[in-house]
């Protein structure tokens, strides 16, 4: 266990402060490792929509870090994917059952994306690269890390997406709120109409495109030399 | 550690032990969640009825304008003879209520192999149905105009998976009132759009075809001819004919009910 950290170092070391810090742009899930796109193009046509996932995807990323992490000494190699799996596939069974209990609206709209959380490669993927072979402390920072990574862009996506497709912002707790003046619309004579190529999963990808375009025009490193 | 992690009697040992544990935190959460969950099912179950004489509910009214609309809930049996009628308020708690009887759960137990197995046949459907002791409920609605309408639960298969919906009857038990449908898994954009009103919005006024064996159908292309056809949704074809189906076969199966209740009012 060569990446352990050192014992005396603390929660909020320079070096766990970068796991924190990393996954939201150098090594974002989304954009740069490209993992779980699939679950990104499929929800974010409303932005209440993309806050659950978002919720839902992050509790099972601390929950399984943390448990793999403290798990880490006792889990047998032969099975440890195995292991994962099961240990992902119940915090989503039980996220599936508490939205179902207490968001059935949003639980419906999701459908089988809550589901499909399991096959999450970023969860996975943390799992295997981060929690097996580190302390539960850093393990959770590193699954904060990476939820909100792959948080801000469902953010941002479905933002853009809802404005620009519905002109309106479904808040929580409030209904969608239309931004845009009504009387800007055709159908109230208006010059503006909504593009309803943005409810479509194709300018989901463009979307994820353009800010993939704005992170590397910003920071050249991350450009690969092919 | 002592403990040689490698081997196969310790891996099975953990396997065993997550197992179970594993298991029994979930049971423990679907168990208490149920009634929640229960009470979610109920409420949308109430929306889909009053969707489909249309009236637009939400979770929070619905079963406030359940009780305002749908006055009685009748169970039937295979035969056509009705084996149970309530009215008042509803009590979520009490199974023989008509209103508890699962359509989706009867349709997977057996309807469905019976269905596929005598195609187009409803005396043979009947038959094989006959030992399975099912009631088919209904409900008696006092539209939002004042009118007396039947709203009949549908039960299908689409591409994917389940469809399902509520047929609203006038009290000719012909006329077409209104209907609503959803799905499970039917994909976005074409089969799914059984859900949306440019479907839905085509089925008033339409009428059971008495005198065929065909008692309601969605085509395919172009207008429909007849007044017992709905024109079906393009690049759906699969689930527009899941939807003609299990109208056609639910109807078929409550028309001697109907029949009787058409004839007993005429006779008053």
């Amino acid at each position: 266990m060569s990446t352990e950290s050192t014992p005396k170092e603390s929660l909020f070391s320079k070096k766990n402060r970068k796991l924190l810090s990393d996954p939201l742009s150098d090594s974002n899930p989304i954009t740069i490792q490209v993992l779980g796109i699939c679950s990104a193009l499929a929800i974010t046509v409303q932005l209440q929509q993309a806050v659950i996932m978002s919720l839902s995807v992050l509790f099972v990323l601390i929950g399984g870090n943390v448990i793999v992490s403290l798990l880490r000494n006792l889990i047998p190699d032969r099975i440890r994917i195995i292991v994962q799996l099961v240990i992902v596939a119940s915090l989503v069974i039980i996220v599936d059952q508490v939205l179902r209990a207490f968001q059935p609206d949003i639980s419906e709209k999701l459908s089988v994306f809550v589901g499909l959380i399991i096959t999450n490669c970023i969860i996975m993927g943390r799992l295997e690269a981060f929690a097996l072979g580190n302390k539960p402390g850093p393990s959770f920072l590193d699954a904060i890390g990476n939820g909100m990574g792959y948080a801000w862009i469902l953010l941002v996506v479905s933002i853009v997406r809802e404005l620009f497709g519905s002109g309106a912002i479904s808040l929580p707790g409030m209904g969608q709120v239309k931004f845009l003046p009504q009387e800007w619309f055709i159908s109230n004579g208006g010059f503006y109409e909504n593009n309803n190529l943005m409810i479509l999963p194709p300018m989901a990808l463009v979307t994820v495109g353009i800010i993939i375009w704005i992170q590397r025009s910003r920071n050249k490193a991350l450009i690969e030399e092919n | 550690m002592a403990i040689n992690k490698n081997s196969t009697g310790y891996t099975f040992t953990f396997a065993i032990l997550m197992v179970v544990i594993v298991g029994t935190v979930l049971a423990f959460t679907a168990m208490s969640l149920k009634d929640r969950q229960a009470a979610n099912a109920a409420d949308k179950k109430m929306m889909d009825i009053l969707g489909a004489i249309g009236v637009d509910a939400n979770r929070s009214n619905a079963s406030e304008l359940f009780a305002e609309y749908v006055t009685e809930r009748i169970a039937i049996d295979l035969s056509g003879k009705e084996v149970d009628r309530r009215s008042g308020a509803l009590d979520m708690k009490d199974k023989s209520d008509p209103f508890s009887i699962d359509v989706q759960r009867d349709y997977r137990g057996s309807v469905k192999a019976a269905a596929k197995a005598n195609k187009d046949d409803i005396a043979g459907l009947k038959s094989a149905l006959s030992g399975a002791n099912l009631t088919f409920p209904l409900f008696r609605c006092n539209s939002p105009e004042g009118k007396d309408v039947y709203v009949v639960p549908v039960v299908g298969s689409g591409l994917w998976g389940p469809i399902w919906g509520y047929v609203a009857l006038e009290s000719d038990m012909q006329t077409v009132y209104g209907a609503k449908f959803d799905h499970k898994t039917e994909t976005p954009g074409l089969g799914a759009e059984i859900k949306e009103t440019m479907f839905t919005e085509k089925w008033p006024g339409k009428r059971m075809n008495a005198s065929g064996p065909v008692l309601f159908e969605v085509v395919k292309g172009g207008a429909p001819t007849s007044d017992y056809q709905v024109d079906g949704i393009t690049g759906g074809t699969i689930t527009s004919k899941g939807v003609g189906e299990m109208v056609n076969r639910t109807m078929a199966i409550y028309a001697s009910y109907f029949k009787s209740q058409t004839q007993a009012s005429a006779q008053r």
